[in-house]
């Protein structure tokens, strides 16, 4: 009998410090998820965790992990060369072929928010083409916050950035609320052909998404990626669920026209 | 066919089934209940007709023999691990059509949902062989007629005790042989068909009418009732959630086990993340997740039937003498009032 919870061991091939509180993991795996997905990282004796999958390729896959609690402090001492448990991957991700190809792309997320879409900026960077343009705006909380700075900064020359700090100033990065910069994007020279993706902690998601519409984008091109509490990730455990929807299954990725509705 | 077997027959029966199966079934526990001198009755393993309780519900459901309370997922030693292990033989459990109702319900959960099966349930759920306890209760907190649960064909045997012995009817072959020369006597079941306690199923009309009905003010009640104990969702023949942990053994963590132990969205922190965020943090709030998930979310997902069975169990378990019928009640009222407004 096929059991899907059960983990797989895989050797980490090498741990990269993003900000005080956040590391990237690049572990083996054959593993192919598709942009937006998640796994459920584990130490055995210790638990298990939902995480993103930051980026990937031909045998490995990178997790951005903030270090909150149990399981995550725990992955935080492991090294290259260590082992970390994996099952997955897991839900709906971001719709990349079929919504988003060939299109005016604006991002807006929120900290760590850039996990989940980081494996989709790194298509749309590397494939020149793929999408029409891209407009990404990066707010965090202060410069310790930053997470991914330099390919923040790669993506300058690629990308209409507009990167934010909640309150501290430093060079070429602005001040404020990732809602206040919402405006500064050209949805008029878009046409109908764009889509915009909000990523962040709940209420970031919630006011930006408004501030969209203020802008006069169209509920069904807004795109949103919920966390919930998971325990199982494969619809069972009911720690996820939202009314019909499970979270681990039908999500993370909801349209707006759905995730609207998602009320808890 | 039918039989009539003396318990004297019957536990002969049962003393040959027990090479093959564990008999589990409604036991009562002299003493154990919630307050002194109470008994409680639950479900464990049987050897003699006389220890089965017949004309009373037991307090707690029969889905804790399928996924008990709290079940080993994996052993883990130093840098080894391995799937718990069940029982080698088959399961007999003696339940009444809202119980097996309630393992129809619950196995759309486990069994599919997302396209994965729940292993650990799978393998238990392979095993059993059903014996069905024809009902003659209506109780004050029954209401199995409303739900539609008070009829099934999904058994091997139907028995119903009655003048100190067993009438049996004999619906899956494989366990002919266990009563040949035994009593021929006709025997059909009979089912409820109609409780003191009736439900009014409610219709919610559209996603408009649902969200306004989630922060309609009628929740707002069990802010002050309920104590959040959670004792009606471990009491409830269909509830399922869980929570995954691991736990080591001793100081150094060199040996331990991933568990799974039932968890009650009643609760506080049943849906808390790292980073401090939580959702639905009044008892109200609970309150509505559960009721909604009984008599709506649930069919919304799977279609056919409602997930409440109508057992009572989260009646008579309630602290604060909370009945999900009168709750039920209120939200008619509520979606009627909600209705009214938005045809205005
Ligand atoms: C789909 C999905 C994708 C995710 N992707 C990522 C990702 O890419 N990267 C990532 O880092 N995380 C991600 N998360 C979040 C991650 O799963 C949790 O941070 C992790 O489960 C925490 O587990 P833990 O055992 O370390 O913490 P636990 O020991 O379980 O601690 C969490 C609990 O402790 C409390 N707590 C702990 N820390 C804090 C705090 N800072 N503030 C307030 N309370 C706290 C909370 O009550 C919380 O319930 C994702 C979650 C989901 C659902
Ligand atoms: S909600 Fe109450 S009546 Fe319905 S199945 Fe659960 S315990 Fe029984
Ligand atoms: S409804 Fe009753 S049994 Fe359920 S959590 Fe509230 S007080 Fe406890
Ligand atoms: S995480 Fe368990 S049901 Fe979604």
């Amino acid at each position: 009998m096929n059991n899907p919870v059960k983990p797989v061991p895989c050797k980490i091939l090498e741990v990269k410090q993003e900000s005080k509180h956040e590391y990237t993991f690049k572990v083996e795996s054959d593993i192919k998820p598709s942009h937006g997905q998640f796994l459920q990282l584990s130490i055995p004796k210790v638990g298990e965790a939902p995480i993103s999958v930051s980026a990937y390729g031909d045998g490995w896959m990178d997790f951005t992990i903030r270090s909150v609690g149990k399981v995550t402090d725990e992955i935080f001492k492991k090294e290259a060369g260590d082992t970390l448990f994996l099952r997955g991957a897991y839900g709906k991700g971001w719709p990349v072929e079929e919504q988003f190809k060939g299109k005016n792309m604006v991002l807006i997320v929120g900290g760590t928010g850039l996990a989940p879409v980081r494996s989709m900026l790194r298509l749309f960077a590397e494939n020149p083409g793929y999408v029409e343009s891209v407009t990404l705006i990066a707010g965090f909380k202060n410069e310790e916050g930053i997470v991914f700075r330099n390919e923040l900064e790669s993506w300058r020359d690629k990308f209409n950035c507009i990167y934010t700090l909640d309150r501290d100033k430093i060079d070429n990065w602005e001040v404020g609320f990732v809602t206040q910069f919402v405006s500064k994007v050209p949805f008029k020279d878009f046409g109908d052909n764009y889509e915009v993706v909000i990523v962040g902690p709940p209420p970031m998601m919630k006011f930006t998404a408004i501030e969209a519409m203020k802008c006069g984008v169209p509920e069904e091109k807004i795109w949103v990626s919920y966390e919930r509490k998971m325990s199982c990730a494969i619809g069972k455990c009911g720690h996820c669920r939202i009314d019909e929807t499970y979270v681990c299954l039908e999500g993370p990725v909801f349209n707006y026209t759905k995730a609207k509705y998602l009320v808890d | 066919m039918g039989y009539k077997v003396s318990f004297e027959e019957a536990n002969q029966i049962f003393a040959e089934l027990s090479s093959e199966y564990e008999i589990w079934a409604p036991k009562r526990f002299p003493g154990k209940g919630r307050y002194s001198d109470t008994d409680i009755i639950r479900y464990d393993k049987v050897k003699t007709v006389e220890e089965i309780v017949f004309d009373e519900k037991s307090d707690f459901p029969a889905k804790e023999v399928l996924s008990p309370i709290t079940e080993p997922l994996f052993y883990f030693t130093e840098d080894e691990w391995r799937e718990s292990k069940v029982t080698s033989k088959k399961i007999m459990i003696f339940m009444r059509p809202c119980d097996i109702a309630a393992q129809h319900r619950q196995e759309r959960i486990y069994l599919g949902n997302g396209g994965f099966n729940d292993m650990y349930y799978e393998r238990m759920h392979e095993k059993v062989k059903i014996v069905m306890m024809q009902c003659d209760l209506d109780d004050d907190t029954c209401f199995c007629v409303s739900m539609g649960t008070n009829k099934t064909d999904d058994y091997s045997l139907a028995v119903v005790c009655q003048d100190g012995a067993l009438k049996v009817e004999v619906k899956d072959e494989t366990f002919a042989p266990y009563f040949e020369g035994k009593t021929a006597e006709d025997y059909t079941p009979s089912f409820p068909t109609e409780n003191k306690t009736k439900v009014k199923i409610p219709e919610i009309p559209n996603k408009e009418v649902l969200t306004k009905l989630k922060s309609h003010p009628m929740w707002e009640e069990y802010n002050k009732r309920c104590i959040s104990c959670g004792s009606c969702t471990v009491a409830c023949s269909t509830c399922t959630c869980f929570t995954t942990t691991d736990i080591a053994y001793n100081e150094n963590g060199s040996v331990g086990e991933r568990r799974r132990t039932s968890a009650s969205c009643q609760i506080e922190g049943f849906t808390d993340m790292a980073g401090g965020h939580s959702f639905r943090n009044t008892a109200g709030d609970r309150m509505r997740y559960k009721v909604l998930h009984k008599f709506h979310d649930y069919k919304e997902r799977f279609k056919d039937y409602h997930m409440c069975v109508g057992c009572g169990r989260c009646i008579s378990r309630c602290p604060e003498f909370i009945s999900i019928t009168a709750t039920v009640d209120k939200m008619n009222k509520a979606i009627a009032e909600i209705v009214a407004e938005e045809n205005k």
